[in-house]
């Protein structure tokens, strides 16, 4: 029975939608999964020499372990946010002659080997290899990474159970918030405890089987409380959502765009990776503090012009290259309408620009690194509305992949095909070359005029852009209605 | 009147449609019936010019459909679940396709009243996005959809399946409300021989593309299709 169930887990693994991309993703995304097993690989490893370095009148084993309380709290609050326990894998086993008792015993086995649980391991493992060989015991070594492995596994299973409970959150929440603040007003240092607790398991290496009670207790209560609910109307439901209707009738006095306006706002709002996307965009307004406030960068203006591009262009940059894959699911629809196909673009135009516009309102804080910062953002804005917009508009004619909107939002690729990345080459390299050729060989103000300019001559150029966009899509849109049928 | 020209459909060497002729005149209920991959969906994809055929045109009231797209205007269909919206409730749905077609809020409200039977109460007003409906109820809210805006041709794909019984007689009774004046031409595909000779007064028999039978409805076309498939 294991054999079948482990024969399921691992062509569900290689056939889902991570694995049926094109080479160059898939190239991208085990580069970015390696640099994060080796970040996590080297702190394991130079951790403890750096504690020492830094702090030489230390232990770093009891540094590490004053803090490790507030590690599992943020753990368990990262679990809450993220994690749900996949009981929807068992629907199709519902029916077979297979004992309920097994599939929760399987549904919860499974948990245990969840990324969340086994990320950390890249920290501790090396991190304990390093202790042993650095002259500490090495059965009160093993007895604490047994003990910190176990503690991670009662969170897997804490956190199914307190899951459904926002109360839960908020008491864990405010428990981490109440602790730090504490902490840094010197009332109470949790971190002593914290501390005193790990130290003594290290100490006496006996006492890391009471963390194997505490999972066994964990588990058993999750067991109990699932056992009960392998119902279709119970655990095994997929939730829906009560629709709420906003009134967008504002939205109408723009006329005969209005009515993809309002499915756009909707679009956004109502779907997790669209919302992802609306929402990430006022936390590009944030990007330019990374660089205006180094000095390195001070030195190297093309570096600042594509920080100021990207304050106030997360919005088009992120949705606008998705244009129009997010009505993939019902472009046939769309198609077969009598609209012009003109007003369906002006409509996503509009959205970018109005939304480029907020964001450089919001940005306007950035009047304290000076006039010269602000005059680069106001250029970049320019430049995001008027060259953009239109730009991305063009771009997305070559998209041919379906954007799911049920899926999640955050790190999903869907509809990611060779043109996001070719598209960043005018988006954001252009106006620096501009910028920074005139900054170098003009010098004065030319380079802000200069991009300035290109984004007001798009800007007034658009009716002639709109046309050959519009032509563009209308002639590719077969190919479009083909692609977008296909399940993603 | 729709005439179809010579249209035929080819997939690499795999010919999926070839009809050489078809006259279907204004007001008629024509039907579309056939096994699974007998061009059904591929005919009405192309009349809609959602795909492009190889050879061949399809002409609209005067529309050759892939040249011009006026015959949109007057065009409503629902294929499949990819005609809804998933986001959006009922209401808001009917709002946008009606708006597209060139109705008011007040039009539109008018226009669901009529539908109350039909959506008996599981449509409107339900708080739910279309996606979170059954399937049965999809169904339901893109036919409707599929009328709105006084179109003079309506093509639905298998509409009868997956409606409730009660629904699929409510159905049965607006087809043939919609074709009384003979003004409005509907075409209607299904697996189910008993609806469309109940509702369409000429069907046509496609098998791998090709139009085997085309007979106008009598008392022994239901027994005549049931010998035809019953190999």
């Amino acid at each position: 029975m294991i054999s079948h169930f482990l024969k399921l887990e691992w062509k569900q693994y290689f056939r889902s939608a991570h694995w049926q991309k094109g080479i160059a993703i898939k190239v991208i995304m085990v580069f970015f999964a390696l640099y994060f097993i080796v970040s996590f690989l080297a702190v394991g490893v130079g951790g403890y020499y750096l504690l020492k370095k830094e702090f030489p009148d230390q232990d770093p084993l009891q540094m590490v372990n004053a803090y490790l309380l507030y590690a599992f709290l943020g753990d368990l609050v990262v679990r809450y946010l993220m994690q749900k326990l996949p009981v929807m894998n068992i629907k199709p086993f519902l029916i077979l002659p297979i004992k309920k008792s097994k599939l929760v015993h399987y549904v919860l086995g499974k948990s245990s080997f969840s990324a969340f649980n086994i990320f950390g391991l890249f920290f501790y493992v090396p991190f304990s290899i390093v202790l042993i060989n650095e002259g500490y015991t090495t059965s009160g070594v093993l007895g604490w990474l047994f003990f910190i492995i176990l503690l991670t596994q009662a969170n897997n299973f804490l956190n199914f159970l307190i899951n459904k409970n926002n109360k839960a959150f908020a008491i864990i929440a405010s428990l981490l918030a109440l602790f730090i603040g504490l902490q840094k007003f010197d009332v109470f240092d949790i971190t002593v405890y914290g501390g005193q607790l790990f130290d003594a398991i290290y100490a006496s290496p006996i006492y890391a089987l009471l963390g194997v009670l505490l999972v066994v207790v964990l588990y058993n209560l999750n067991y109990k409380q699932l056992r009960n609910q392998v119902y279709l109307d119970e655990a095994v439901s997929q939730k829906v959502v009560e629709a709420k209707s906003a009134d967008l009738s504002f939205a109408n006095r723009l006329g005969d765009v209005a009515p993809f306006i309002k499915n756009d706002m909707r679009l956004i709002w109502r779907n997790k990776r669209t919302k992802t996307v609306f929402l990430m965009s006022f936390l590009f307004l944030f990007y330019g503090l990374i660089f205006f406030t180094q000095e390195t960068y001070q030195k190297m203006p093309a570096m600042l012009m594509f920080a100021s591009l990207f304050v106030t262009g997360g919005f088009t940059f992120n949705y606008g290259q998705f244009i129009p894959a997010w009505d993939s699911a019902h472009y046939k629809m769309l198609m077969s309408q009598g609209f012009r196909y003109r007003k369906f673009l002006e409509s996503k135009w509009i959205l970018m620009v109005v939304m480029t516009s907020i964001l450089y309102f919001l940005s306007i804080p950035y009047l304290y690194f000076g006039l010269d910062i602000f005059l680069m953002i106001t250029c970049g804005a320019i430049f995001n509305i008027g060259f953009n917009s239109l730009f991305l508009l063009f771009a997305g004619s070559f998209n041919r992949k379906r954007i799911d909107l049920n899926r999640s939002g955050f790190g999903n690729t869907q509809g990611t095909s060779a043109t996001q990345f070719i598209v960043i080459i005018p988006l954001m390299l252009f106006p620096m070359l501009v910028f920074w050729l005139l900054n170098k060989f003009v010098g004065g103000n030319s380079g802000y005029i200069a991009v300035a300019a290109i984004g007001v001559l798009c800007l007034l150029l658009k009716n002639y852009a709109m046309n050959f966009i519009e032509k563009k899509y209308i002639k590719d849109k077969y190919v479009m209605i083909n692609a977008f049928g296909k399940e993603a | 009147m729709i005439t179809i020209d010579s249209v035929s459909k080819k997939y690499g060497k795999a010919e999926v449609l070839n009809v050489a002729s078809l006259e279907i005149p204004t007001g008629q209920s024509f039907g579309l019936v056939g096994n699974n991959g007998a061009g059904k969906t591929t005919l009405f994809n192309i009349l809609l010019d959602l795909i492009r055929p190889t050879t061949g045109a399809i002409i609209n009231n005067d529309i050759q459909v892939n040249t011009s797209e006026a015959w949109k205007n007057f065009t409503g269909s629902f294929i499949d679940e990819s005609f809804l919206i998933g986001y959006l409730t009922p209401e808001e749905y009917f709002d946008f396709i009606g708006e597209l077609r060139g109705m008011n809020k007040a039009d539109i409200n008018t226009f669901l009243a009529q539908f109350d039977e039909f959506f008996n109460g599981e449509i409107l007003g339900k708080k739910k996005y279309l996606r979170d409906l059954s399937k049965g109820n999809q169904k339901k809210a893109g036919i409707v959809a599929s009328m709105m805006g006084n179109p003079q041709v309506v093509i639905l794909d298998e509409p009868f399946a997956n409606l409730d019984p009660t629904t699929q007689i409510r159905l049965k009774k607006i087809i043939n409300t919609l074709t009384e004046n003979r003004e409005i031409t509907v075409l209607i595909s299904s697996h189910d021989l008993t609806h469309v000779t109940e509702v369409c007064e000429r069907i046509v028999v496609l098998d791998k593309g090709q139009v085997v039978k085309d007979i106008e409805t009598s008392e022994a076309t239901l027994k005549e299709l049931e010998s035809y498939f019953a190999v």
